[in-house]
């Protein structure tokens, strides 16, 4: 017995360290399977002479044979003979560079990450299945399965990506899926379908009603009219004031009595970035020197890799086009053709609404509308948990929409329980797809037109040019016709008169064609004039951009596609133009003697007073004026509207802040902090910030000095979409600010840089912040983020046919059906 | 050959071939066999088994290194953290491998001489 103890107890350690090894544990991976050269991650190499130069794959399901041309980028250029085999080859080559991120997007959107990562994403998952983002995308793809060209199209391109993924064994599945051991799974139209909804959500997925209530509720009706006023700056509204309606408009639904909600205690736990935005500008032929249009995007997302978007070329009868789309999603989303240009930046319209519901006991099954008490639906959601058991959780909906939390709300009035039930235009279906289907097609105005009347959201703003010089843009999506302030704060869900009563008819969307400007352009501000006749929202971004890019296209003459180039990497700050001269002057002007003197003041005002608003890599005075206004917006209103008051609210705007801080502040009662004793006049705060931003970057970077540069101030960061460290592109040497045209803040930016010249001949000119390729052992995995960095594009290959030469082009495949 | 080595060359040449077609723990019961026949000692099957088994990982690894692997293993040894460095994966990767080789390895040699009569036993021991 003794005998094979020994032999026993090594045969028992050399098993347990074998299924050690094998097994995902926690967080770490599956060590020997991830290591294996026969099967790990070494398999996943690829050298730049394993893209075959030429090649014939034998593909199940295509039609006709496919022809690909691949160039120096890696972008594809397909070539196929009828829609099927288009939308099929697209998806195969985007599954073929793009696997892991497609699928994995589709999770995140879903709410399917515990499946992969465990328990850790519950939370996450339950969120995104409670806010109704997997309803919103089975209600669109109701309606886009309805339709028999985006049927044939989704079916098509699902089709495509699950031969790639049947074309995989284990040891080929892209690194992440080794790394943390799991499988693809066949795609199918509805992974489309939530892959907008995904964009929708980080688009229009803000919503500050509860916060507006709570700053009613505290404050009252004037401060609200005073401090958080509707469209602070509409000076550059995208559809410029004075634009003639061509419609006779519908009656507005009439406004109900005003309502106070109950004080709100939980906010959703995930909001987007309100810094995503973006760019667009095209100029009339009266201002570029080809005398044909000119045409210029860059959509502001967040900056990762593997990147956001692809780029493809897509050619069959009756379309060839050229631009990006989001892996997962067939068609090209911003782009060319031979006759036209599109692209899109984001609407900041209010498209989310939150109503407060009153239900008739604690079971939650019946709530009170119209009078009488209606049934709540009650869906039950199957979370899968990797290594424990599904769990299930109960998600209500009203006709509103779902209620996002039902339990553990921390409600102000106990006396009756009080949910809020979410009303967002993504719920609703819509037909995004045949838009873009629409767009890629499209050689004229009307065709534009015709194209975005199904897109419902998110909402974007579509600009337009093409080669009979014609210039547009329309606000576009679906927009509820609303009473104005309507979703500004709570809804009382109790009365029908506050529900959503239909839509602004599509084709009565703020719209400008040809305006006498000879531009037209948008960078997220608001949409139209106070002429239009819709109400739409009362927040937009800051009009920073916007009124630098028509500050800039109003002087534009002879534009050239370099003119569009450079307006995209323009990095003045608006902002700091418009106070930097003001705070300034009240730091000199009635301060006391001895702190005027103190040496790191002077240094720093030195510095600044030199400084051109310019955010350039380089730009000391940047990283100060940044810090500096941010700690003196805080230092204003965070006593007021701040953590310390108990309650969500948020800041007034930045115009409306600036207008309190330039004109207002001597007399102003917000000035002073609530908290202090003493009463702090402007001169206090604004010398107090000024000492803090010093005070930080001394701490940071040493006495003032070249590293105070802007570039390491603000840090910019491409990271790996699930975070690995290792995978992305850390501290970034880059000019431009979220407020500037060149948008390129710590973790936000470009995504796409697209001109394009119209005429006889297109020609365009684009970059993105990574590669085409999603693979990390790829040099195509980054390989655009150093002429992004700096500012350049790359020439855009479109080529007429399959067989047209063109020194950039590298490889030549061919998809054949297979027998 | 002595022993030593051709259980060595054995256990590399069986465990490739066999990690080819089948998962990468096969090498275990291959570790195990080639120990058990080959009559070594503990410590030299063990030796033998780390040898084996770990040239049967760094060749092919250092190979996909040169041939297309040596950014995506720099990164993952940046995650793990193996100071960025994919020669550093690739020894690594074998070590582990290795390990599990000489483990198993030494399991064959005692097993074989658990199950073998004392006369026979005391001779291999020597």
């Amino acid at each position: 017995m003794l005998r094979i103890l020994k032999p026993g107890l090594a045969l028992l350690v050399t098993l347990a360290l074998t299924w050690a090894l094998n097994t995902k544990l926690g967080d770490v991976p599956p060590v020997a399977r991830l290591l294996s050269p026969y099967r790990g991650i070494w398999q996943n190499g690829e050298a730049e002479a394993d893209l075959a130069a030429q090649q014939t794959l034998q593909l199940p399901g295509l039609h006709q044979p496919v022809r690909v041309r691949f160039d120096d980028r890696r972008v594809p250029h397909i070539f196929a003979e009828n829609e099927h085999d288009l939308y099929y080859a697209q998806g195969y080559l985007t599954a073929h560079d793009r696997l892991w991120q497609m699928e994995f997007m589709t999770r995140v959107a879903a709410g399917r990450i515990s499946e992969v990562v465990g328990p850790k994403a519950l939370e996450y998952d339950r969120f995104q299945r409670r806010m109704g983002l997997p309803y919103g995308a089975e209600n669109t793809l109701r309606e886009m399965l309805r339709n028999d060209t985006t049927r044939l199209v989704l079916e098509s391109y699902s089709e495509g990506v699950n031969a790639y993924i049947n074309s995989l064994s284990p040891k080929d599945y892209p690194f992440e899926y080794k790394l943390l051991d799991y499988a693809p799974e066949p795609w199918q139209p509805l992974k489309s379908a939530l892959l907008l909804k995904l964009m929708a959500w980080d688009l229009s997925g803000r919503s500050d009603d509860l916060r507006l209530s709570n700053v009613l509720s505290k404050y009252g009706p004037d401060v609200v009219r005073d401090l958080f006023p509707d469209y602070p700056n509409r000076e550059d509204a995208i559809v410029p004031p004075g634009t003639p309606l061509e419609f006779k408009p519908q009656p507005l639904p009439p406004t109900p009595p005003s309502f106070t909600a109950a004080m709100a205690g939980k906010l959703p736990q995930r909001e987007p970035d309100p810094e995503l935005g973006s760019n667009n500008f095209a100029v009339a032929g009266s201002r570029s020197a080809s005398g044909l249009p000119l045409l210029a995007n860059d959509p502001h997302l967040q900056l990762n890799l593997p990147s956001i978007w692809y780029q493809a070329q897509l050619h069959a009868p009756g379309v060839n086009v050229y631009g990006v789309t989001i892996p997962g999603a067939p068609t090209i989303i911003i782009g060319f053709n031979e006759d036209v240009a599109w692209g899109v930046t984001n609407v900041g319209g209010d498209v989310l609404d939150w109503y407060q519901l009153k239900f008739r006991d604690a079971s939650q099954r019946e709530y009170w509308h119209e009078g009488r008490w209606k049934p709540v639906r009650r869906v039950v959601e199957r979370i899968v948990v990797r290594g424990q058991p599904d769990r299930l959780d109960t998600v209500l909906y009203t006709h509103h929409g779902p209620i996002v939390y039902d339990q553990n709300e921390k409600v102000f009035n106990k006396q009756t329980p009080i949910r809020h039930a979410m009303r967002w235009t993504a719920h609703d279906g819509g037909n995004e797809v045949l838009a873009f289907y629409r767009l890629n097609r499209a050689h004229s105005y009307p065709d534009y037109r015709r194209a975005l009347r199904t897109y419902a959201s998110p909402a974007q703003n579509f600009i337009f040019a093409d080669n009979r010089n014609e210039i547009a843009i329309q606000p576009n999506g679906r927009f509820p016709l609303k009473w104005p302030d309507q979703g500004k704060f709570i809804l009382d869900g109790t009365d029908a008169r506050y529900d959503w009563q239909g839509w602004i008819p599509m084709e009565q969307n703020p719209h400008v064609k040809d305006p006498a400007r000879g531009f037209v352009s948008s960078a997220n501000q608001p949409s139209a004039g106070l002429d239009y006749p819709y109400y739409l929202g009362w927040d937009y971004a800051p009009s920073d951009r916007g009124h630098r890019i028509n500050e800039r296209l109003t002087q534009m003459r002879g534009a050239t596609p370099d003119s569009l180039r450079n307006l995209q990497n323009d990095n003045l700050g608006v902002n700091a133009r418009q106070m930097l001269p003001w705070m300034l002057s009240v730091v000199a002007g009635n301060a006391p003697a001895a702190t005027a003197t103190a040496p790191w003041k002077d240094a720093a005002q030195q510095v600044l007073q030199k400084w051109n608003y310019r955010y350039e890599a380089d730009a000391i005075a940047a990283s100060i004026f940044e810090l500096w206004y941010n700690d003196l917006v805080k230092r204003l209103w965070e006593d007021d509207f701040g953590a310390a008051t108990g309650l969500e609210m948020r800041y007034p705007s930045r115009a409306r802040t600036n207008q309190l801080l330039l004109r207002e502040s001597g007399a102003s009662a917000w000035v002073d902090n609530r908290t202090t004793a003493k009463r702090e006049t402007v001169h206090d705060l604004v010398t107090a910030s000024l000492h803090f931003a010093v005070d930080s970057l001394t701490r940071k970077f040493g006495p003032l000095g070249p590293k105070w540069a802007w570039a390491n101030q603000k840090s910019t960061d491409i990271n790996h979409l699930a975070n690995l460290t290792g995978f992305g592109r850390q501290d970034i040497d880059c000019a431009g600010s979220p407020g500037s045209v060149n948008a390129i803040g710590p973790r936000n930016g470009p995504s796409w840089r697209m001109v394009v010249a119209l005429g006889p001949q297109v020609k365009a000119y684009g970059i993105f912040p990574g590669g085409q390729s999603g693979n990390p052992a790829s040099a195509h995995y980054d390989d655009m983020i150093e002429p992004w960095r700096v500012g350049k594009l790359d020439e855009l290959i479109f080529l007429r046919a399959a067989d047209e030469n063109h020194p950039r082009l590298q490889a030549a495949w061919r998809l054949e059906a297979r027998p | 050959m002595p022993r030593f080595w051709l259980s060595t060359l054995l256990m590399f040449v069986l465990a490739s071939l066999a990690q080819f077609f089948l998962p990468w723990w096969v090498l275990v019961p291959v570790c195990f066999g080639v120990a058990a026949w080959s009559r070594l000692g503990g410590g030299r099957a063990f030796l033998a088994g780390l040898l084996g088994v770990g040239l049967s990982w760094w060749l092919p690894a250092a190979w996909f290194t040169t041939h297309g692997a040596e950014r995506l293993a720099s990164r993952l040894a940046t995650l793990l953290p193996l100071g960025g460095n994919a020669w550093t994966l690739a020894l690594v990767s074998g070590v582990v491998a290795g390990l599990v080789g000489g483990l198993a390895a030494l399991s064959g040699a005692w097993a074989r001489q658990a199950l073998q009569p004392e006369s026979i036993r005391t001779r291999a021991v020597q």
